[in-house]
C-alpha cells in the first residue's frame, strides 16, 4: 500500500510527458496547416490557377 | 488445376536455379543459432531450455530474409503484369507461388532444424515436436509474408518495411509455435499450441491469397 | 454558396475535398473550445478534485491519463479501418485523407498509454514494464501504427498508398483479435501466479468522474486533430498537384 506522497514524482513525469506530447501533436498540427496554406498562397501569387472555379 | 501446378513447377525451378540461393537461406538458419550460444554462453542446460524459441526466430528471420524473391524478380521483369492477365485468377498465382516459396525456403530450414538440435542441445522428443510445430506454422508465415511482399512489390527502397510489416503479425504464430515446440509448462498447453498454430495457419493459407493479390493489383496501377 | 453547390447531396458535401475544406472549417474553432474547457474541467477534477486511492495513493492519478490514452489509440485504429473499408469497398475520396490524418494520431495516443502505463507500474508493481497481456498488446498496436506510418511515406504516389496501406490495416485489424489472445495465453503460460486487475471492477463515482470526463476531454482532442489534419492533408495535395502542373508547363515551354 502505498503512502500519501510516494510515487508523486510519477504522477509528474506521467502528466509532464503527456502535457508535451500533447502540446507537440497541436503544434505540429497548426504549423503543418499553416505552411500548406503558405505554399499554396505562394503558388496562386505566382499565378497558377486550379481547373474548377470553386474557391476555398 | 494443370495451369496452378505449371506455375508452381515454374518458380520451383526458378528458386533453385538462382546460385543456390535456397541454400544461402540455410546457411542463414544456421548461422543465427550459431551466434546465439556466442551470445548466451555455452551452458548447455540454458541452450537447451532456450532452443525451441531459438530455433523459431531463427526460422522466422530466414522466412522474413527470402521474402524479397517472392515478387519482386517478377514484378521486374513484367512476369507479374503478364501473369495477372493470365487465365489463372491472380488470387491462385499467388497460392501457387505461396505454395512453392514454402517448398524452396521453409522446407529445407525444416529439414535442417536436426543440425540445430545438435548445435543447441535439444532432446529427440523437442526436436520432433519442434519440426511437427514448424512444418504446421511456417506456411502461415509464408502466407503473412505474402501480404508484407505484395504490399512493397512496386517500392524501390521497401526492403525494410515487408518485415517491420510482418513482425507484429506473426507474433501469435512465434507464441503458439514455441508452444507448440514442448519445453512449456505442461503437455496440455503444447498440444493447445498446436491446434491454435494449425488454425492460424490454415486461415493465413485461406485469406492470404486474396489480400496479396489485391495489393499487387493496387501496387501495379 | 452557387446554386449548384446548393443542390449538391450531403455525401457530396462530406466525399468532394473542396466542399470538406468549406463545411470543416466552421468546425475547427468549436471543437478546439470543447476540447479545452473539458481539458480544464478534467484536469480539474484529476489533479485536485478527487481523492487518493486506498491502495495506490496519488499514482491514481495516472490512471486519469492513462485509460484515456488507451481507449484513443484503439478508437483511432476503428477510425483507419473503417477509412480503409471506404477506400477499398466505396472508394470514397475522402477516405484515404482521413486514414494518413488519423495514423501519426494513433501512433502518439499509444505511445502516451505506454508511457503512462510504465510510470503507473513502476511505483505500484516495482517495475517500469511488465510483460503483462495489456501493456504487451499495447506495445504491438504501438508497431502497427508506426509500420503503417512507414508505409504511407514509402510510397510517393499518395493515391496508391491509400490502397496498400487499407489492404494493411484491415489485415492488421483482422489479427488484433488473434493477437491479444495469443499474448494472454503466452502470458498465463510464463506467469501464472502474477494476474493482476489494473484499476478494479468497482470504481466509486469520486474516481470516474474524473475518469469520464478526462476520457471526453481526449476524445475531443482526437476530433479536433483529426480535422485540422484532413484539412492540412486536403490543402498539401493541392499545393503539390498545382506545383507539379506548374513545373509541367513551365518545362514545356
Amino acid at each position: 500500500m502505498l503512502t500519501s506522497t510516494e510515487g508523486i514524482g510519477f504522477v509528474v513525469a506521467a502528466y509532464l510527458g503527456v502535457g508535451i506530447v500533447t502540446l507537440g501533436l497541436i503544434a505540429w498540427a497548426m504549423l503543418d496547416a499553416r505552411r500548406q496554406k503558405r505554399r499554396l498562397a505562394a503558388l496562386e501569387a505566382k499565378g497558377v490557377s486550379r481547373r474548377s472555379s470553386g474557391g476555398n | 488445376m494443370r495451369p496452378f501446378f505449371a506455375l508452381v513447377r515454374r518458380d520451383l525451378r526458378l528458386a533453385t536455379r538462382i546460385g543456390g540461393d535456397a541454400l544461402t537461406l540455410i546457411l542463414f538458419f544456421v548461422l543465427v543459432a550459431v551466434i546465439v550460444p556466442f551470445a548466451v554462453g555455452p551452458d548447455r542446460v540454458l541452450l537447451a531450455r532456450l532452443a525451441p524459441a531459438i530455433v523459431w526466430i531463427a526460422a522466422l528471420l530466414s522466412v522474413l530474409l527470402g521474402l524479397d524473391r517472392l515478387f519482386h524478380a517478377d514484378h521486374e521483369d513484367g512476369s507479374l503484369f503478364a501473369l495477372r492477365q493470365a487465365a489463372l485468377p491472380l488470387e491462385a498465382v499467388v497460392l501457387a507461388k505461396l505454395a512453392a516459396h514454402w517448398i524452396a525456403t521453409a522446407l529445407p530450414l525444416i529439414v535442417t532444424t536436426p543440425v540445430l538440435a545438435a548445435l543447441l542441445n535439444m532432446s529427440a522428443g523437442a526436436l520432433v515436436s519442434t519440426m511437427l510445430a514448424l512444418a504446421v506454422g511456417t506456411p502461415a508465415l509464408v502466407a503473412f509474408g505474402a501480404i508484407g511482399a505484395s504490399v512493397t512489390v512496386s517500392l524501390r527502397r521497401g526492403g525494410l518495411i515487408a518485415p517491420v510489416l510482418i513482425l507484429p503479425l506473426s507474433i501469435p504464430i512465434l507464441i503458439f509455435g514455441v508452444g507448440a515446440s514442448s519445453g512449456q509448462a505442461t503437455p496440455g498447453a503444447a498440444s493447445a499450441a498446436l491446434i491454435y498454430l494449425s488454425a492460424i495457419s490454415l486461415l493465413a493459407v485461406a485469406f492470404a491469397p486474396f489480400g496479396a493479390a489485391l495489393a499487387l493489383r493496387m501496387s501495379a496501377e | 454558396m452557387t446554386d449548384e453547390t446548393a443542390r449538391m447531396g450531403w455525401f457530396s458535401r462530406l466525399a468532394h475535398p473542396g466542399q470538406f475544406l468549406q463545411w470543416s472549417r466552421h468546425w475547427v474553432a468549436p471543437l478546439a473550445v470543447v476540447t479545452a474547457i473539458l481539458f480544464a474541467v478534467g484536469l480539474w477534477f484529476a489533479l485536485f478534485n478527487s481523492p487518493e486511492d486506498y491502495q495506490m495513493g496519488q499514482t491514481v492519478r495516472i490512471m486519469y491519463v492513462h485509460v484515456p490514452n488507451a481507449w484513443l489509440s484503439e478508437l483511432c485504429y476503428g477510425v483507419m479501418a473503417i477509412a480503409a473499408l471506404g477506400t477499398l469497398v466505396w472508394r470514397h475520396p475522402m477516405a484515404d485523407v482521413a486514414a494518413k490524418s488519423a495514423a501519426p494520431l494513433g501512433a502518439a495516443f499509444t505511445a502516451m498509454a505506454l508511457f503512462t502505463g510504465s510510470m503507473w507500474g513502476r511505483p505500484t508493481w516495482g517495475t517500469y514494464w511488465e510483460w503483462d497481456g495489456r501493456m504487451t498488446s499495447y506495445l504491438i498496436l504501438f508497431l502497427m501504427y508506426l509500420g503503417i506510418v512507414a508505409l504511407w511515406n514509402a510510397f510517393e504516389d499518395q493515391l496508391r498508398a491509400a490502397r496498400v496501406v487499407a489492404v494493411v490495416t484491415l489485415v492488421g485489424a483482422i489479427n488484433i483479435p488473434i493477437i491479444i489472445f495469443s499474448v494472454v495465453w503466452w502470458n498465463t503460460l510464463h506467469q501464472p501466479s502474477s494476474i493482476i486487475a489494473k484499476g478494479g471492477p468497482r470504481m466509486p463515482p469520486s474516481l470516474l468522474i474524473p475518469l469520464l470526463v478526462m476520457t471526453l476531454a481526449f476524445t475531443f482532442l482526437f476530433a479536433t486533430l483529426h480535422v485540422v489534419r484532413m484539412r492540412t492533408e486536403v490543402l498539401r495535395r493541392r499545393a503539390a498537384s498545382l506545383e507539379r502542373r506548374h513545373a509541367a508547363e513551365a518545362g514545356g515551354n
